[in-house]
């Protein structure tokens, strides 16, 4: 289970401090597939941020399973946990441009130390599984942006992460392809991942089992 | 480092072959350029080395001249002449020389104006007469022929010679072994025994030829005269104190006035050696100076380039570092590369410059190519393992910084900065 408890979260930006997240409170059980809504700035990519580990908070409490995550979380510390616990996927992809498709999906494993023959197996079998088992030679610019963003859901997927936290996933995507990534995650979730999608659109929302609106800071609505 | 880690630094270096080849060079050139001056300067100090003569380097030359003061009654402009006995009594008098011999020239001093035949065959060569000892101080004489002269030579006044390979070139040919044969030295008969080579002033002393003094002053009729006396000091004492005592007891002796300078001449060939040492320690100094320079101008390269780099691939990190990457693995990395990088471009450079020394050195022994005081240019193994060293400490420094940058990157600014 993830749970976080009076999260707050300030920025001090032009000597002007923003108070971004107003003591947010969260539980996400494990294998939930749930959305995340908001207008912009209403917090929801800092929620992601610190719920991924890619930022601390102020003050608060979150747990991720049996870790307690405190305030403020060294960035070595952050690293190892997000390689252990967390999947990434982002509106953009962020695909390495000179890696090849199982190169980019093999890399998490390699900062676990992971040889180069057991992590090409294993991204082998994640390109398989999302459908691209023809495409693992190919550089993202050869790849659709539907590909792409499937390649990105098996990198998330190889370290075999607790949590997919996904930021606005479709969002550079038409809407065939939007279906055929949400599939993908639908998928994933029958394999009995926890699935977290930052979105700002209600098709995809309704889509998931249960949605989180956030609003000026604070959890509005569940 | 593993190979897969190995991998990972190559392929990411041959993604960006300009950028590395730019830095690469900056630490070829640094390098190249120290090992060439330092093997420059090496070559320096050979060929002045080589102008050296053989003799043993804490060796003192004393030889006459005319007065330049006249002195109790005596008049100036008189010819001091040194004398065989001169020598047993600097032998009694100072316990500190460990060896003394005895010179005298046939002709002038120092030039070649003997004539000497062989059969059809005939030159001018410098002939001396060298005293017991004498050879104990032309220790690195090298003989390609025969032996040194030697007391019997002396005691029993024997009319043999030890001629140098320029004199043996040019009356016998090249590669003709000339022992046992007769030459005349101006009509006399005498018998060669050694053939030597001496790289003083650049070889000219193998022009010489040297006889027994005791059998050279019979046949060439010199009487008790030296031209000059040749003092080797024990190890231990000190050659400028010495050789005015020396001096100061010569004078005397010959009545010459303390205040003359002229009338005795004294060449240290350690005073000499050591100048001309300090010299090289002072170029050697400034060669290590520039070539460091050069180098440094390659670190500031490097790390200008790694810095652009990294900013360069501020997104590629962030995501690296989201998908798990430890700041240390980061560090490892850009450090790593720097280091390939410098290790891979300085060895070429090591290896092109000692080839280029090398090379020089080949060409100069094939194609008998001979440069005034400049010989067999040189690195010895140890500048090159400093030079490698070197090249570590420059990696790891140049690649500090912009790894350091890397490391700090953080993940969510990187990865909102457009591709």
């Amino acid at each position: 289970m993830i749970s976080l408890e009076g999260i707050h979260k300030h920025y001090t930006s032009d000597s002007r401090r923003l108070h971004v997240l107003k003591g947010v409170n969260l539980s996400i059980d494990d294998g939930e597939m749930v959305s995340i809504m908001g207008s912009s700035g209403s917090g929801k990519s800092t929620l992601l941020n610190i719920l991924g580990l890619l930022d601390t908070y102020d003050h608060g409490a979150y747990q991720l399973g049996d870790t307690v995550i405190s305030a403020g979380l060294s960035e070595a510390k952050a690293a190892q946990l997000r390689n252990r616990f967390i999947g990434f996927v982002f509106q953009s992809f962020n695909l390495l441009p000179f890696k090849s498709a199982l190169e980019n999906v093999a890399l998490p494993l390699y900062y676990q130390k992971i040889g180069r023959k057991a992590r090409n197996y294993r991204a082998e079998k994640l390109l398989d599984m999302v459908g691209l088992g023809e495409r693992t030679k190919n550089m993202p610019n050869e790849l659709s942006g539907g590909q792409k963003q499937r390649v990105a859901i098996a990198r998330a997927l190889i370290t075999d992460p607790r949590m997919i936290l996904a930021d606005e996933p479709t969002g550079a995507l038409d809407s065939a392809t939007t279906d055929d990534v949400m599939t993908v995650f639908k998928e994933v979730h029958r394999t009995g991942k926890t699935i977290v999608i930052v979105t700002h659109e209600h098709d995809i929302a309704e889509q998931t089992e249960r949605l989180i609106l956030l609003k000026d800071g604070q959890v509005e609505r569940e | 480092m593993s190979l897969d880690a190995l991998q990972e630094v190559w392929f990411t270096l041959n993604q960006n072959r300009l950028r590395t080849f730019l830095t690469a060079f900056g630490v070829f050139w640094g390098i190249f350029m120290l090992v060439l001056l330092l093997g420059v300067g090496q070559g320096l100090k050979n060929g002045i080395e080589q102008s050296f003569s053989s003799d043993v380097r804490t060796s003192m030359w004393i030889s006459s001249n005319k007065t330049s003061l006249p002195y109790r009654g005596l008049p100036q402009g008189r010819h001091i002449k040194l004398q065989e006995s001169d020598v047993d009594f600097l032998k009694n008098q100072f316990p500190e020389i460990n060896i003394i011999a005895a010179e005298e020239p046939l002709g002038s001093n120092f030039r070649a104006d003997i004539y000497v035949t062989y059969g059809q065959h005939s030159g001018s060569f410098s002939v001396l007469g060298a005293g017991a000892n004498y050879f104990k101080i032309k220790k690195s004489q090298n003989y390609h022929y025969g032996r040194r002269l030697n007391d019997l030579d002396e005691a029993d006044a024997r009319k043999v010679v030890v001629i140098g390979t320029k004199v043996a070139e040019r009356l016998f040919g090249n590669e003709y072994n000339p022992i046992g044969h007769q030459i005349a030295i101006n009509g006399v008969s005498v018998k060669i025994v050694g053939v030597f080579y001496d790289s003083g002033w650049e070889g000219r002393m193998s022009e010489r030829i040297y006889m027994p003094l005791a059998a050279f002053q019979k046949t060439f009729g010199k009487g008790q005269n030296i031209g000059s006396i040749a003092v080797v000091p024990h190890s231990d004492v000190d050659n400028v104190a010495l050789s005015e005592r020396i001096l100061g007891m010569l004078k005397e002796r010959h009545k010459i006035s303390p205040q003359d300078n002229t009338a005795l001449r004294l060449f240290d060939l350690a005073k000499e050696t050591e100048e001309i040492n300090n010299t090289f320690t002072g170029i050697g100094l400034f060669l290590w100076f520039v070539g460091l320079g050069t180098l440094m101008a390659g670190i500031v390269g490097i790390s200008n380039i790694m810095i652009i780099s990294v900013k360069e691939r501020t997104r590629e990190i962030g995501i690296r570092k989201a998908l798990g990457a430890h700041p240390r693995q980061i560090i490892y990395t850009i450090l790593s590369e720097s280091l390939l990088v410098t290790l891979i471009a300085g060895y070429v450079g090591l290896v092109l410059s000692v080839g280029l020394l090398e090379l020089y050195n080949w060409m100069t022994n094939e194609y008998g190519i001979e440069l005034p005081y400049f010989s067999h240019p040189e690195v010895d193994v140890h500048i090159a393992i400093v030079a490698l060293l070197i090249l570590v400490c420059v990696g790891t420094v140049a690649g500090l910084v912009p790894a350091w940058q890397a490391a700090r990157i953080s993940p969510i600014e990187a990865m909102r900065e457009e591709t």
